[in-house]
């Protein structure tokens, strides 16, 4: 039985895997499916082994995956998610 | 608002112009200040370094010039007033820093006692090689104002006007002394502080809800929030939002660049600073600023003994260029001449807004001293025939 | 199986200090830095520190960008120019918990004298300085952090300066918290901003990020994960290790960890202790004259 489990938002994944590696209990793989960017997003492979420890939080560069205790899912506090936001209209160019 | 008690030295003085500014930059309001000691500007901050903390504020020598003069708007954001004090070779190093006000809309002041340059120079001997810095020296394009002094008095009175001109429009203001006009002792009065009209920091009365940091009223000068008010500021080097948030794209750029510019144009009447004498009727008038104004006025006093008629506009405000001014007096005079401790920078603007009306004589100088009187005298008749 | 797991009704907890409008940020996928952010967010919430009162100031480049993720007052200043413009936020309103956050080249480099001179002055401050060993935001050229025999775009030969070894350089300046970690040491890294957070006294931490595009990408890391693999296999952990011992080597052990952890007096406290009753008290006494009376027509000879 899982102690916890994870959320990813699927558009800010940049695929870089960080989160499948360091998992310590393995439940992460990267899906084959795309993101809109073109990104493999993770998604669970062995979810009764996820321990909520969010070490995928911590690891994810993106703020695109937490991992929480399933005993506190949905305290009536945390708001709402947001959509995730769409590019921004920012065009980026390099400084210095 | 009228200045602080404990921050006047109200009375009657015999000081430098170096220590006179000092004086009215606190008067201004400024308790916190940063720099790094170089001739002949020092005093300024000698001085500030001991009255400092006697109202409360610090003086901090920082490791350059590079960090004074970022150091400086640190205390800005934080609240404060602040300033720093330079000359020729700190003033070049600071220049990426007022490009940084100015797109950062930082009300502060740099105080450049200039001395003759390029390079070292001559350290310890005036010059207003720096007037054409003070104006473009930071890369990219935006717009200040510069003050000239050309007493100790006028090191008090204006450095005052500066600080208040820096938090009206929210921009870096240079405060264009020389070595001749800062190591120059007079008599100084300093005015009862409840005679010394202050300009407060423009705080915005909104809530962090409804706060954007660069959103513009009808004077296109934006409101000011400090860190740790809540306002969770963004705040950039980078092309910006009105949330200040980075932006960078033409279209961004061509709202923000234009606005700089035009805060400070449409109070183009309001900065034309000048002290005229004589001008009306005048078949000559001498344009100068700042020390080599007062060669110049012995200089009109010979000329008016010769029985010419000879004017003398001083340029107290140079930046912006009282262009307005200069259309109009041009097509009534034969000449205009201006003599400058440079080889001819003023001038150029001089020549522009003269649109050809009238003769405009230049008389440069390399500086480590000021003009012969009968040099400018002799401009003088020459021009007026 | 092949179901994406779609957001929930839960937020990522970090959101809390992030400037969620400003996600995704601009940084390549595999690079180290919000990674660190994630400690920095943790360690800002554990720490206590009023939000509200805290200010983080970066200078240019890719780490330069943090201040602009943080829900905090954030100052993305100039080049090298963070610790300077810090010093005067924090001089100016001692209120404020002022975080400095930046990169390798930024912070030694280019700001190199500012930040020995925080140092040896122990003004208030925190510094984080990402060091992914490269100019990164500029296209990959040489650091002075660059290590060994690297290739970068303007070392295409392999670089032959010496790396220069930001522990030891911030401790010889009198730093009073050094430590270093990797953007693998997660934890440890949280752990340790949170306790500089609470310290008084210039607080460097350096951590070490990839950087895939430009630095990994031409030293044969295949992307940004390899990095992250490597410096769990080099890493050791020397707690109070000489800081003279901890340069970084290629293919050598990357020493992590804290390095020093001392009290004394920061900046503002000796001036207070040095100025005494010259500061604030005698704002009245009317000073610069040294004449008693003070105002009236030819008090002065100042």
């Amino acid at each position: 039985m899982a102690r916890g489990s994870v959320a990813v938002t699927t558009e800010r994944c940049k695929g870089c895997g960080f989160c499948v590696e360091f998992c310590p209990t393995h439940v992460l793989a990267l899906s084959s499916a795309f993101n809109r960017k073109g990104y493999h997003p993770p998604h669970m492979i062995e979810p009764d082994k996820c321990s909520g420890c969010n070490l995928c939080g911590m690891y994810c560069p993106d703020f695109a995956i937490f991992g929480f205790k399933t005993a506190e899912t949905k305290p009536a506090a945390i708001p709402a998610a947001t959509e995730a936001p769409a590019p921004s209209e920012a065009m980026e160019a390099k400084e210095v | 608002m009228h200045a602080e008690k404990e921050s006047v030295l109200t009375g009657i003085h015999f000081i430098n112009g170096d220590t006179a500014c000092c004086e009215g930059l606190l008067a201004a309001g400024a308790k916190f200040a940063a720099g790094y000691p170089i001739t002949p500007s020092t005093e300024v901050v000698e001085r500030f370094a001991q009255r400092a903390p006697t109202v409360g504020g610090l003086f901090i020598q920082m490791e350059d010039e590079l960090a004074a003069s970022i150091t400086l708007q640190g205390m800005v954001w934080a609240g404060q007033k602040s300033f720093t004090v330079t000359s020729g070779p700190g003033y070049s190093l600071m220049m990426e820093h007022i490009g940084y006000a100015a797109m950062t809309e930082t009300p502060c002041v740099f105080v450049d006692v200039q001395r003759g340059g390029p390079s070292t120079g001559l350290p310890t001997l005036p010059a207003q090689g720096d007037m054409m810095q003070a104006r473009f020296g930071s890369h990219g394009d935006y717009s200040t104002i510069s003050l000239v002094p050309n007493s100790p008095q006028e090191c008090f009175d204006l450095s005052v006007t500066a600080m208040n001109l820096a938090e009206k429009f929210r921009v870096p203001v240079m405060f264009m002394m020389d070595e001749c006009v800062g190591h120059m002792t007079e008599k100084v009065v300093i005015p009862p502080a409840e005679e010394i009209e202050v300009q407060p920091r423009r705080r915005t009365s909104k809530p962090p809800d409804e706060y954007l940091a660069y959103e513009v009223g009808e004077d296109l000068v934006p409101e000011m929030a400090h860190a740790g008010e809540g306002y969770g500021l963004y705040i950039t080097g980078l092309t910006h939002d009105k949330k200040g948030y980075p932006l960078m794209n033409p279209k961004q750029q061509r709202e923000l660049i234009p606005r700089l510019f035009e805060k400070i144009s449409r109070a183009a009447d309001e900065l034309t600073i000048v002290e005229a004498d004589g001008v009306e009727g005048a078949d000559v008038v001498v344009v100068s600023y700042g020390i080599t104004s007062r060669v110049a006025m012995r200089a009109v006093h010979l000329a008016r003994e010769k029985g010419l008629k000879v004017g003398s506009l001083r340029l107290i405000c140079v930046w912006p260029f009282p262009e307005k001014l200069i259309r109009q007096l041009a097509p009534k005079v034969k000449a205009l001449i201006m003599p400058e401790l440079n080889m001819g920078q003023v001038v150029i603007e001089l020549e522009r807004c003269s649109g050809g009306k009238t003769n405009v004589v230049s008389l440069p100088h390399p500086g480590g001293t000021v003009h012969d009187p009968l040099v400018i005298l002799e401009a003088i008749e020459r021009g007026a025939q | 199986m092949s179901t994406l797991i779609e957001p929930t009704a839960l937020t990522n907890p970090v959101e809390r200090v992030l400037r969620n409008d400003r996600i995704p940020t601009i940084w390549c996928p595999g690079c180290g830095i919000g990674t660190t952010v994630n400690s920095f967010a943790y360690a800002l919430m554990a720490s206590g520190a009023d939000l509200k009162k805290t200010a983080i100031v970066s200078g240019i480049g890719c780490s330069g960008r943090v201040s602009g993720y943080v829900q905090l007052d954030s100052f993305h200043t100039t080049h090298g120019r963070a610790i300077p413009f810090a010093t005067g936020l924090k001089l100016a309103n001692p209120e404020l918990t002022v975080v400095v956050y930046s990169g390798d080249g930024d912070l030694t480099s280019i700001g190199g004298n500012h930040l020995i001179h925080a140092a040896r002055r122990n003004m208030d401050l925190l510094v984080v300085c990402v060091n992914n060993m490269i100019y990164a935001m500029t296209g990959g050229q040489a650091a002075a952090t660059t290590p060994g025999a690297a290739t970068s775009t303007t070392t295409p030969y392999g670089s032959f300066e010496p790396e220069l070894n930001i522990p030891q350089l911030v401790d010889a300046a009198g730093a009073c918290y050094v430590a270093r970690w990797t953007a693998f040491h997660v934890k440890q890294l949280e752990k340790s901003m949170t306790e500089a957070l609470k310290k008084k006294g210039f607080r460097f931490i350096e951590v070490l990020s990839p950087c895939p595009t430009l630095y990994g990408r031409r030293n044969g890391y295949a992307d940004g994960l390899a990095q992250m693999k490597e410096y769990k296999e080099l890493a050791k952990v020397k707690n109070g290790a000489p800081t003279y011992e901890v340069a970084i080597t290629t293919g050598k052990p990357i020493i992590v960890g804290k390095f020093v952890d001392r009290d004394r007096p920061d900046y503002l406290t000796l001036m207070r202790s040095q100025l005494g009753a010259h500061y604030h008290e005698i704002a009245e006494a009317g000073v610069g004259c040294g004449d008693d009376s003070e105002g009236k027509e030819g008090c002065c000879s100042c």
